[in-house]
């Protein structure tokens, strides 16, 4: 027996900002949730199981939260599933939940990640002293600079790439309601400007810590149909899914662009059926801390050879008005609540294939690849939706 | 007092809760919406046989790495496994001290109480011998000066501070020997 056909049928997100003082962690979910079944023309007494997932507790000093959460979304005594992946656990718990519907249990599905970043600090949380382990002093922007400074090397880059970047998501971010940093005075220089923080990483090259949640309904054959009826809008057709790890420390390895990066690829495009992805997909959402590692997974993805992957940002390619739009968004440059983040990523891709994605929707759009990463660049999620049913 | 307010930052807001509300007629008190509370967890750690001798050989300013039984790969610290074989490692071999920049960055941006005075440069360290890198700050050189493949070695506290703590290596400076070509280091990060 085949795996039944999922789709996406409905996605809610809440306004994402540093501080999202109106509403406690609960009201982030429900916020969220309640969109995301509205989006799907559903109730919570139409969900058959919630599948969760964020970052890990000590970022928010709060354990297992999802028990107390049920209550909260109105889902006491559905089953409810928690995904622990770290930054990629976003995609992750998408993944899992289509696999809910995938396999013939459950015919609508909700998953949600989120974070409340407001509450703790996270990068305080990776950098605090334990006398028996290394000591990161710098935070996660201190553990991935070396890594870009080597691709950097590597690529011969031209300096200003992530500068691009940065300015290409944040000006994207102003076409969505959702995002967190709005910043209409940005401008190349003003980017450039910015107090260098990680060297070569900039302030302005850094993602935002923000407050957020997002959800998403996912539906099998029938249900999909019926909600698409009711709603008027397409369902976005999974058409692949992938998860890969390796470990974080490894002799070979290679964090500039990881094994298990690679081999995620190949795996979701195959199932999708895509041979030529820079052909074939037709918009991007990837997951971008920083700035400089959009080429990095532009090549890590093998939309370019090694080495090229800074010429598609370069000759605008990834903007909008290109070939290869990626974060039209906004990106995690201009909203990072880290457990929300990947599936943010997995959430816009299914808009742009449903219309829905707004002022920064991308005309035509029939194929979408979302894609999380995580840990010490260890944890791959992809997945690619589209319009047609597979 | 009262006055319902919309719950969520967009025009169509999803339900309404009350405002919250302060004693009429007391302006001592204000609205408190965030406090600060700083939270502790004391606990005792095992570090198991692995860490153990490594941690141990810091107290000798000794850096012990595990060799993988299958590749040879010596890898440090380690959790007494080799991460790519999945298998225990039995054997104690010494790295180090002197040691190979990988790659680095320069941080204007402090973090936690051990964090140098900024700007300084945190790095990727491959002690001789080992097959993946440390993290380590650099000093003794201007951080425009650092290079990747720059040859450094640890800074060790003074004898009589010595304890089985990773802290005994303060930071690492550069030594007087040729640079690694980077393309040696591939895999080594």
């Amino acid at each position: 027996m085949s795996p039944d056909r999922v789709a996406v049928v409905g996605v809610g997100q809440t306004k994402y900002s540093a501080i999202r003082g109106d509403v406690s962690m609960p009201g982030l979910l429900r916020e969220a949730a309640y969109r995301a079944l509205a989006d799907a023309h559903m109730t919570m007494d139409d969900i058959d199981a919630v599948v969760v997932g964020k970052a890990p507790d000590f970022f928010e000093g709060m354990m297992m939260p999802e028990p107390y959460l049920a209550e909260a979304l109105g889902a006491v005594g559905k089953p409810l599933f928690r995904v622990h992946t770290a930054g990629s656990v976003g995609g992750s718990t998408a993944i899992v939940a289509a696999s809910h519907v995938e396999s013939g249990v459950h015919e609508r599905v909700l998953t949600i990640g989120w974070e409340q970043q407001s509450v703790s600090e996270a990068m305080w949380a990776l950098s605090f002293p334990i006398p028996f382990q290394q000591q990161l002093v710098a935070g996660a922007g201190g553990y991935f600079a070396p890594f870009i400074r080597e691709y950097v090397r590597r690529s011969d880059a031209p300096e200003d790439i992530g500068i691009l970047v940065a300015l290409k998501d944040r000006l994207n971010a102003l076409k969505n309601p959702y995002a967190h940093l709005h910043e209409p005075d940005i401008t190349y220089d003003s980017v450039k400007d910015s107090m260098m923080l990680w060297e070569p990483i900039r302030y302005s090259e850094t993602c935002p810590s923000s407050d957020g949640a997002i959800a998403m309904v996912l539906a099998n054959e029938k249900a999909a149909a019926a909600s698409s009826a009711s709603s008027g809008v397409l369902p976005a057709w999974i058409h692949g899914t992938s998860m890969r790890s390796e470990p974080a420390t490894a002799s070979g390895r290679d964090q500039v662009s990881p094994q298990a990066g690679k081999d995620c690829a190949a795996d979701v495009f195959s199932q999708a059926g895509i041979t030529n992805p820079l052909e074939q997909i037709d918009v991007v959402e990837m997951y971008v801390p920083f700035s400089w590692y959009e080429p990095m997974w532009l090549e890590n993805l093998g939309f370019a050879e090694e080495g090229t992957g800074w010429k598609l940002t370069e000759n605008g390619t990834t903007e909008m008005t290109g070939a290869l739009p990626v974060n039209c968004s906004g990106g995690v440059l201009s909203t990072n609540p880290i457990g929300a983040s990947g599936m943010i990523r997995f959430g816009e891709a299914a808009l742009q294939v449903r219309g829905q994605a707004g002022d920064h929707q991308i005309d035509g759009v029939k194929t979408a690849l979302g894609q999380a990463y995580g840990g010490a660049a260890q944890f791959f999620a992809m997945w690619v939706v589209g319009t047609e049913k597979p | 007092m009262s006055e319902d307010r919309t719950i969520s930052a967009l025009p169509d807001g999803l339900w309404t809760q009350p405002q919250p509300s302060v004693p009429s007629g007391d302006d001592t008190v204000s609205e408190v919406q965030r406090i600060r509370t700083p939270a502790s967890f004391v606990y005792d750690f095992t570090p198991g046989r692995a860490p153990s001798r490594f941690l141990r050989g810091l107290a000798e300013k000794k850096i012990l790495g595990e060799k993988c039984p299958v590749s040879g790969d010596v890898y440090v610290p380690s959790r007494g496994m080799s991460p790519v074989e999945g298998l225990p490692t039995t054997e104690a071999v010494e790295v180090g001290p002197k040691a190979t920049i990988t790659s680095f960055c320069v941080v204007h941006i402090g973090f936690g109480e051990n964090a140098p005075p900024t700007p300084f440069v945190s790095a990727l360290i491959l002690p001789d011998g080992a097959a993946v890198s440390l993290y380590g700050t650099i000093l003794g050189i201007p951080h425009g000066d650092v290079r990747i493949g720059m040859r450094v070695e640890p800074i060790w506290l003074p004898d009589d501070q010595l304890s089985t703590s990773f802290e005994n290596i303060t930071h690492w400076e550069p030594i007087d020997e040729p640079d690694v070509p980077a393309e040696q280091l591939k895999g080594h990060m």
